[in-house]
């Protein structure tokens, strides 16, 4: 089971897991980020997306896509 | 369609019950400091490079002012003394001297930095444990205040006092209990065990020299202005005791310094501003026992050798970012280009740590590191930051005490430092290393000198 699909987001930033009862805070990228691991898109997709929509160069967003992973696994959402 | 401005994706969870009360140290409470006295930090290190020291003279200037009025307003006979181990940078020394400092030496090498600069040796005072014979020799034909450690010191001094065939002028060093825990007791003479009055009988047996004065350093970071209140009233009275048992006149009290600078502590909980009292209540405490302590008509010099007080506020240093990562349980880490090699004072004090630009984002429990290759250059291992790039500048402060003095050449270069004037002009008062500082004093054998790497 994706445990990310099980995640609740809002647009403010709120992140509920229902399996664990924990809450998160995300910033205004990180839920672009989330909505669009939740829909399976690789870091290459996510990261060009950053790019379109945010002032960031494309090596930056790379990396950060790779940060925002380590991030989730660590609090077990990946 | 214009973009929509950055910030680095950052998910944090939420922890009900185990709330910081002072909150997450929102935005708005983001320090930022783009320039230095008026320079803006971009411009120093386009100029001078990163990490780079900075003082500002302006800073220096009006706390050295503020510091000496508020104990000359209340006694009448006042001398500092500049406490070279504080900071030893020649443009800091030779600033202090012109507001009115003397100076303050604890070694034969500050010795020589001093009378380098120019100072004249009865404006120096010798103090420490370390007083090698060449050096005294020098000390007391140049007219030095010297303030004698120990019993071998004193044999030194009569030699020397034979040699020159006069009688020498010495301070004695006590050590005492002022209240302040842990009490300093390796340097000087303890007094309330008799020791100090020993010393003195055996001054007053020798016939060489003459007690003139008393000197006590009660610690360092001192937050209690009564316990120099006690220090100098025990001083006063055991002055006394001397001129009644051996004549010696006491011409100057030197209660040393340790007053703390607006720096905090590592584990004190109230900010600085709360936690450190002022100047004034130093003065007032101290200026108050010594007229009640002194009897009427007398008035010795009051020595002050204050160091951090007068320096640590108008340093900064500024580093920049070179990595950031994510440690094995998740924090947020960041590599600066200086760390404790720079920072000595990182080992006890918690910097105030400003960023050179607005940074937008959910603030992370951060460690900033630096660059040496060993666990214990952390500079700040809990601090709330934004997600920050490289290049992000990290200004600390107050970092003009003790770091220009107990810096470490270990494996990085030291960088410049500079002094931005009163009239907002950079002077590089000490440049950057280079491998020639490095290797200058040492010395390849033949036998090893390598040919095509063997």
């Amino acid at each position: 089971m994706n445990r990310l699909s099980q995640l609740a987001l809002s647009d403010e930033g709120f992140v509920f897991d229902p399996q664990t009862g924990d809450s998160f805070q995300v910033s205004e990228t990180g839920i672009a980020v989330l909505r669009a691991l939740k829909e399976g898109r690789s870091d290459e997709d996510i990261a060009q997306q950053l790019v379109a929509h945010f002032d960031v160069a494309l090596e930056e967003a790379r990396r950060d896509c790779t940060d925002f992973r380590s991030q989730l696994k660590n609090f077990g959402l990946a | 369609m214009s973009k929509r401005p950055y910030e680095k994706p950052v998910i944090n969870k939420l922890r009900s019950g185990l709330m910081n009360k002072f909150g997450w140290s929102p935005a708005y409470a983001r320090k930022v400091r783009t320039a230095i006295d008026g320079v803006s930090v971009d411009e120093l290190c386009g100029q001078f490079g990163s990490p780079l020291f900075v003082y500002s003279e302006r800073t220096a200037r009006r706390t050295y002012r503020q510091m000496f009025n508020a104990f000359s307003t209340r006694y009448p006979n006042v001398v500092f003394g500049w406490s070279y181990k504080t900071n030893y940078l020649q443009a800091i020394c030779a600033l202090m001297h012109q507001e009115g400092a003397i100076a303050e030496v604890v070694s034969a090498m500050e010795y020589d930095k001093a009378r380098l600069l120019g100072m004249p040796g009865e404006k120096i005072i010798f103090n420490g444990p370390h007083k090698p014979m060449a050096a005294l020799e020098k000390a007391v034909s140049e007219g030095a205040v010297i303030n004698v450690d120990n019993l071998d010191e004193i044999v030194d001094l009569e030699t020397v006092a034979k040699k020159l065939n006069r009688t020498v002028h010495v301070g004695m060093r006590l050590n005492l209990d002022a209240g302040i825990y842990p009490q300093w007791s390796r340097f000087g003479f303890n007094l309330e065990s008799g020791q100090a009055l020993d010393a003195a009988k055996r001054i007053a047996r020798g016939g060489r020299l003459k007690l003139n004065g008393l000197h006590c350093h009660i610690g360092t970071f001192i937050m209690d202005p009564q316990a120099y209140a006690r220090e100098i009233t025990k001083m006063v009275k055991f002055g006394y005791e001397l001129r009644e048992a051996f004549g010696f006149d006491m011409e100057f009290y030197d209660i040393g310094g340790g007053f703390p600078s607006k720096s905090r502590l590592k584990g004190v909980y109230l900010p600085p501003e709360v936690a450190i009292p002022g100047i004034d209540e130093f003065a007032e405490a101290i200026t108050h026992a010594f007229s009640e302590a002194l009897k009427p008509g007398d008035f010795p010099k009051l020595i002050i050798e204050s160091g951090r007080a007068l320096i640590d506020e108008s340093g900064y240093l500024i580093t920049s970012i070179v990595a950031a990562k994510r440690l094995a349980d998740g924090t947020r880490a960041y590599v600066a280009d200086g760390g404790v090699n720079l920072l000595f004072t990182a080992f006890w004090y918690k910097f105030n740590v400003e960023l050179d630009r607005e940074v937008g984002g959910i603030n992370e429990t951060s460690v900033i590191y630096g660059p040496l290759c060993m666990n214990i250059d952390a500079i700040d291992e809990g601090i709330q930051l934004p997600p920050l790039k490289r290049g992000t500048r990290l200004i600390f402060s107050p970092v003009g005490a003790y770091n220009n003095t107990q810096w470490l050449q270990f494996i990085e270069y030291r960088p410049n430092v500079v002094l931005v004037t009163e009239k907002g002009e950079v002077e590089i008062i000490r440049e950057a290393e280079d491998i020639t500082d490095i290797t200058r004093r040492e010395r390849l054998p033949k036998h090893l000198e390598l040919k095509n790497g063997k």
